[in-house]
């Protein structure tokens, strides 16, 4: 039986090597969705102007 | 037949098929992005946006080139999900993360159309809906036009294909301007005739992969002398586009200077590709892909700084 083989219970045991690569995999989306959040709020903001402190009284 | 279903059942046969879970580290989703091609579509990109007319904010340029990197960095993807079972016969592709099992197909199609959403989504939503159009088109274009049909169907592949690398440029034009002019145009140009060349340069001493795989690369079928000729045909086309920034005025006399003496250059190596015979051509052939390159970014760079160098 390897690392990767069905547990009875069905499920599959990741190696270390692959537990270690998911992790990465991870950590870049994470990197990307935060680094959008970043791109998306300064663009609102360019765009936005001046006017973003204009409100109607 | 779904396209996912077709592209996994087209590569089975290819390629070695994970039966662990993945493996696949984040280089390798890198890679499916062919960050090499990506590099020049971005520079390319970049001169076409600083030469446009008119201002541009600094992050609406870069969300901009973001866009078209992203939008490149698809195209590679789904390139690499549709052309897996070619890449697994030729030397130079078999190592890509497809061929090698470390991606599945289903993955990079997904990975290659969530890029390509985003990034004409995001190029519409933040630049501008006109250079989002043309970076969806361009898209479309590499992938359906070049990749599917054009690729296996003729030896004129990366004549026609060529387009898909040189709109570039003009998204970054039109990221800035709408205008109608004959800068973007001149720009389409150069990367359009350099395209032959370049590619046939490299496939001079790839012919037998290329034969391997069934992909009908002009030296396949027409033949490695036709091949050469037309390099030469080609590149003696190429030169002049090269020049006619400077001819119709949009570029200064350093940028003719540069044109003309690396357009002399390229033709220098063209004629000795032209006049070598079989092994002296692949290698004459290995030094005019090379020298294509820096021909190209010489040329763009010189655009770029041309403005503030002379005046």
């Amino acid at each position: 039986m390897t690392a990767n083989d069905p547990m009875p219970d069905g499920g599959i045991v990741l190696t270390p090597e692959q537990k270690r690569r998911r992790r990465a995999r991870s950590i870049a989306i994470a990197l990307t969705l935060g680094a959008l959040v970043l791109l998306f709020y300064i663009v609102t903001i360019v765009k936005l102007g001046p006017n973003v402190l204009t409100r109607p009284m | 037949m779904s396209l996912a279903v077709k592209g996994a059942d087209r590569s089975a046969a290819a390629v070695v098929a994970p039966a662990e879970p993945s493996l696949a580290s984040v280089g390798d989703y890198f890679a499916l992005m062919k960050p090499r091609v990506m590099s020049l579509v971005v520079f390319t990109a970049f001169v076409g946006l600083m030469v446009a007319p008119g201002p541009v904010h600094p992050v609406i340029g870069a969300t901009a080139l973001i866009c078209i990197a992203v939008g490149a960095g698809a195209a590679g993807a789904l390139n690499m999900w549709y052309d897996a079972d070619i890449d697994a016969i030729m030397t130079r592709t078999a190592g890509r993360p497809i061929p090698k099992g470390r991606i599945l197909p289903g993955e990079a199609l997904a990975f290659g159309l969530t890029l390509a959403a985003f990034s004409v989504v995001g190029l519409g939503l933040m630049v501008n809906v006109t250079a989002a159009a043309l970076l969806g088109f361009t898209i479309f274009f590499y992938i359906v036009i070049y990749t599917m049909w054009l690729k296996r169907a003729t030896p004129e592949n990366i004549v026609i294909g060529g387009a898909a690398g040189a709109f570039p440029p003009v998204i970054g034009w039109l990221s800035v301007s709408d205008q109608p002019a004959l800068e973007p145009l001149l720009l389409f140009l150069i990367v359009f005739m350099w395209t032959p060349p370049h590619f046939w340069a490299l496939s001079l001493s790839r012919s037998a992969d290329y034969a391997r795989a069934g992909v009908p690369m002009l030296p396949v079928v027409a033949g490695k002398p036709e091949t050469r000729r037309r390099i030469l045909i080609y590149t003696a086309l190429l030169v002049p586009c090269g020049l006619a920034p400077y001819a119709f005025g949009v570029a200064g006399a350093l940028y003719g200077a540069v044109a003309a003496t690396s357009g002399a250059l390229m033709l220098a190596l063209a004629w000795r590709v032209w006049a070598a015979r079989e092994d002296p051509a692949e290698s004459a052939g290995k030094q005019l892909f090379a020298f294509s390159i820096l021909y190209l970014l010489l040329l763009f760079a010189v655009l770029l700084v041309e403005p503030g160098v002379v005046g």
